[in-house]
């Protein structure tokens, strides 16, 4: 029955399709609450793209959602499920936080910014390590281990903020607040080159880190034999051992990629906005990497427009629930359930219906179509 | 004696969710289907439990409303796992977010109290029960204590979940239905050769996991504590994963691994600020996060082998 669909079927009309889906039964939502769904949607884009500091912040959760999509799409293109991304920025903030305590007093930003990277990349990349060795070695399902590995990294982070790194004599779970040199500066600059400004959205130059991380994931992906190994593993892992790749290598590094570009999200919240190191800082933003990362076929650029579409929800979506009091912020946390349903889950949905149409045109347009013929031969 | 008592029942108090989902977790992983989403479930069955006990003053309306509520969410990953055959997983996921968004959304846009539901009082919600004698044999050493402060004085969905768990056995070791959830979890194929749909059989797990989470859900906003609160099931539905897999999939392991994280819970609450001796104080955090690290290790098969159904997050498809 499932006829091979069109590439731009595929790729635009059914990705196009659920998300529509998911947007009008978020719009259904909306209309149960007693609003009106045009309208929160007009209050919601202007939101976020209304002003200067709207589109700083949005931009901002799109850097948080950049790096934890990729992180989520290297994890799938080994074939594996990585929910652990939210844990893993979690403890990549230990990393981001070593580098600001130890070196923001003595030398500026830019020095301490390629220490900060590598401490969030390997703590980060430290928290996907057993998961990743035990899926390789023993079997276990990375979900499940990753899940239990969030729920460990929350208890561990409070356990450190608490009795660890907290200063003496302040009552919340939060590190000292870090000078001039542990904090990125925000690019203002970049906002009244276009005559507009940026407010007080936190939008700053890890946006840029978060580009580069994108083209380097792609350059890994498609460009590299150990891309090239990560696909096929991902793809099929019995020819994958076939061909001589070697299995547990690929998982664990996969894995560990994964992990480290979960860590490197915590630089944008920690270094680049809040200069201290808090309480469940990360906020979800590694569970919207998996719908990122679903939404953007996990591919670089596909991510970079999520990002950017949850951005716009996170930033748009608390303005909403400013404007209209009965749409709370968790509106979001629905319309991002609803997007992982549609485009994850329910991807097959409209298929076969889709498959049927263009078959049926195909069949009774074009008599004499090439598939027509080959079976007239046979 | 009496602080044992006391641990003791607080941890059948707490185990009672864990055991609900998870048992309601073996049904769908037995017959294939995987469910990280029992956190979604029971949430929203909370809440539906919470805002019509709430709204319409009785236990069992609520219960009904949790029922609902939770059946919906497991007929839309049954849906979305079986006849569309999307990721299990995913879907999952789908469901914990939309749960807890909406759960919350519409709490504080039909209550108002910040994602809150009215409090419950008296007849609202489910009541300690006492078992017949518990008074007469209260002053009986040994027993009485026992009986009379651990066994008796919960409410019936307490009652309602550990008999769950020999009925569960019964059901899965031996009937006929139970036998062909076993088959079609670990074989589908042969089961659809036996002329048995994998279709309607892995609906109906589905479905009777969702049954159970919207009791557990309940349980916790009807009779636990007397009103939802948001995010309220913070994490069981996960423990109650991570009770299921610890158990192999076997319902009477089920019944021990969730008094063990019941039990961990209890006792972390207890252990709060308290320095034992040799040991010193433990932190809270080690103890709250015992069962995701105890669940890790036996994955890691130190503590022998817990292997899934074979079948389990495969889509069916038949053959042509």
């Amino acid at each position: 029955m499932n006829h091979p669909l069109p590439k731009w079927v595929d790729y635009g009309l059914i990705p196009l399709l659920n998300l529509v889906t998911a947007f009008l039964v978020a719009g259904l939502v909306v209309l149960i609450v007693g609003e009106n769904p045009f309208e929160a949607a007009y209050l919601l884009v202007r939101g976020a793209f209304g002003y200067g500091g709207g589109i700083g912040y949005t931009l901002f959760y799109a850097t948080n959602f950049i790096f934890t999509g990729l992180s989520v799409a290297v994890a799938i293109h080994c074939g594996l499920f990585n929910i652990g991304s939210e844990g893993q920025a979690y403890v990549g903030g230990i990393g981001v936080a070593a580098a600001c305590l130890a070196l923001d007093h003595y030398v500026p930003w830019f020095v301490t910014l390629p220490f900060a990277i590598a401490g969030a990349a390997i703590a980060g990349a430290a928290w996907a390590l057993i998961p990743a060795w035990l899926q390789a070695k023993r079997g276990s399902h990375v979900v499940i281990t990753t899940i239990m590995f969030n729920f460990i990294a929350s208890a561990l982070m409070i356990y450190l903020l608490v009795e660890v790194l907290k200063p003496a004599g302040s009552m919340s779970p939060e590190t000292r607040t870090f000078v001039e040199g542990g904090r990125i500066p925000k690019l203002d600059w970049l906002f009244e080159l276009f005559g507009s400004s940026l407010g007080g959205a936190p939008f700053n130059w890890t946006f840029f880190l978060a580009l580069l991380c994108c083209y380097l994931v792609w350059l890994l992906i498609w460009r590299t034999r150990l891309g090239y190994e990560i696909r096929t593993t991902g793809t099929n892992p019995t020819a994958a051992v076939y061909a001589g790749i070697p299995q547990v290598r690929t998982i664990v590094i996969a894995m560990l990629i994964s992990g480290a570009l979960a860590g490197m999200m915590a630089i944008n919240p920690v270094m680049g906005d809040q200069a201290r190191l808090q309480e469940s800082f990360p906020a979800g933003a590694g569970f919207v990497g998996i719908a990122v990362s679903l939404m953007g076929r996990n591919h670089p650029v596909g991510i970079i427009f999520a990002a950017i579409l949850f951005g716009m929800l996170w930033q748009g979506g608390a303005e909403l629930a400013f404007d209209m009091p009965n749409i709370s912020r968790d509106m979001i946390v629905v319309i991002q359930g609803l997007v992982i349903l549609f485009a994850g889950a329910l991807e097959h949905m409209y298929r076969p219906a889709l498959s049927a149409i263009f078959f049926m045109r195909q069949s009774s347009g074009a008599p004499a179509s090439a598939g027509q013929a080959n079976t007239g031969e046979a | 004696m009496d602080l044992v008592i006391q641990v003791l029942d607080s941890t059948v108090r707490l185990s009672t969710p864990l055991l609900l989902a998870a048992l309601a977790g073996l049904y769908s992983e037995r017959s294939g289907v995987f469910d990280i989403g029992l956190e979604g479930k029971m949430l929203a069955g909370a809440f539906a439990a919470g805002a019509a006990a709430a709204v319409w003053g009785s236990p069992w309306i609520g219960l009904l409303a949790a029922l609902a509520a939770s059946l919906a969410m497991a007929v839309i990953h049954a849906f979305a796992s079986i006849t569309v055959r999307g990721n299990q997983i995913v879907s999952g996921v789908a469901i914990n977010f939309v749960a807890a968004g909406l759960t919350a959304l519409l709490g504080q846009s039909w209550f108002g109290m910040g994602g809150r539901t009215p409090p419950l009082s008296g007849g609202q919600r489910f009541n300690p029960i006492t078992l017949p004698g518990a008074e007469a044999l209260k002053d009986v050493p040994l027993i009485g204590p026992i009986y009379e402060g651990l066994i008796s004085g919960h409410n019936i969905l307490v009652y309602f979940a550990f008999l769950m768990v020999p009925v569960t056995w019964w059901v899965v070791f031996r009937t006929r239905f139970g036998l062909r959830l076993r088959a079609v979890g670990e074989n589908p194929a042969a089961v659809d050769t036996a002329g048995i749909s994998v279709t309607f059989l892995r609906y109906r797990a589905v479905i009777i996991c969702g049954l159970l989470c919207g009791v557990a859900g309940a349980y916790l906003s009807t009779a636990f504590n007397a009103q939802f609160g948001q995010n309220m099931t913070a994490g069981k539905g996960f423990i109650a994963l991570a009770a299921l897999i610890f158990a192999k999939w076997k319902p009477l392991n089920v019944l021990g691994a969730c008094l063990l994280f019941g039990f961990l819970e209890a006792a972390g609450i207890r252990l709060q600020g308290v320095a034992l001796p040799m040991i010193g104080q433990v932190p809270v955090q080690l103890v709250q996060a015992l069962p995701y690290i105890l669940t890790v290790v036996l994955l890691a098969g130190f503590i022998g082998k817990a292997i899934p159904p074979k079948a389990g997050g495969v889509p069916y498809t038949k053959e042509r």
